[in-house]
């Protein structure tokens, strides 16, 4: 599957909280980062967990996000930021864009 | 949102002390794990993946998840998944874990 992304675009993480084994941080769920990075096609790990073959591959992304829009009370520099590895399937294109 | 959506593995922005950034050598025991798992799912077994290992810690329940050590939380997992999936069966599992736990009793009294 290629991915939906391009280095640069600006995305949103899913806002969803389903039972099982997910590989997207808590922390991270409901914010907007920009794509640092497309690491590359892998079997999705979601069904890995489970004996299944995780295909179709799911496009790995590297995020990253603003750590002020992570953490309401950060309390460290403007400019800080955190790289989060996120998969196509919980990413959208960020409201606002052209997409 | 209900108090269970974040599962309790899932750990980032909690507070959770200070990170010990000491080298530790592993025990003799914690490489047999290694081994084991490594063994279980290499080309020619292919019995589970890292990833069912990481799914089955995170089901092990918070008073383990916490209590246990890392690889009594990968032994918990691998014992459990190789029952799910029919590789080794509880009967057998628990007998031998007996016998291992009399042997290691007698070897203690006897040295």
């Amino acid at each position: 599957m290629a991915g939906r992304f391009n280095v640069g675009d600006t995305v949103s993480v899913r806002r969803a909280f389903p039972p099982g084994h997910v590989r997207t941080p808590y922390f991270i769920r409901g914010r907007q980062g920009v794509v640092q990075e497309v690491v590359g096609d892998f079997a999705n790990p979601e069904e890995l967990a489970y004996g299944r073959d995780g295909l179709p591959a799911q496009t790995l992304y590297r995020i990253q996000f603003r750590q002020a829009d992570v953490w309401p009370d950060y309390e460290g520099a403007a400019g800080d930021t955190a790289m989060v590895d996120l998969y196509d399937n919980w990413l959208e294109p960020a409201a606002g864009d052209s997409r | 949102m209900s108090d269970f959506a974040r599962r309790h593995h899932d750990m980032g922005g909690l507070d959770a002390g200070p990170v010990q950034t000491s080298e530790h050598d592993y025990a003799f025991w914690e490489k047999k794990i290694d081994a084991i798992r490594r063994l279980l799912a290499d080309d020619k077994r292919r019995m589970f993946t890292v990833d069912e290992l990481r799914r089955g810690i995170e089901e092990l329940g918070a008073k383990a998840y916490d209590e246990m050590s890392y690889y009594e939380r990968w032994a918990a997992s691998t014992s459990n998944i190789l029952i799910e999936k029919g590789v080794i069966s509880i009967d057998e599992l628990g007998r031998r874990m007996a016998e291992v736990e009399a042997r290691l009793k007698a070897e203690a009294e006897a040295s």
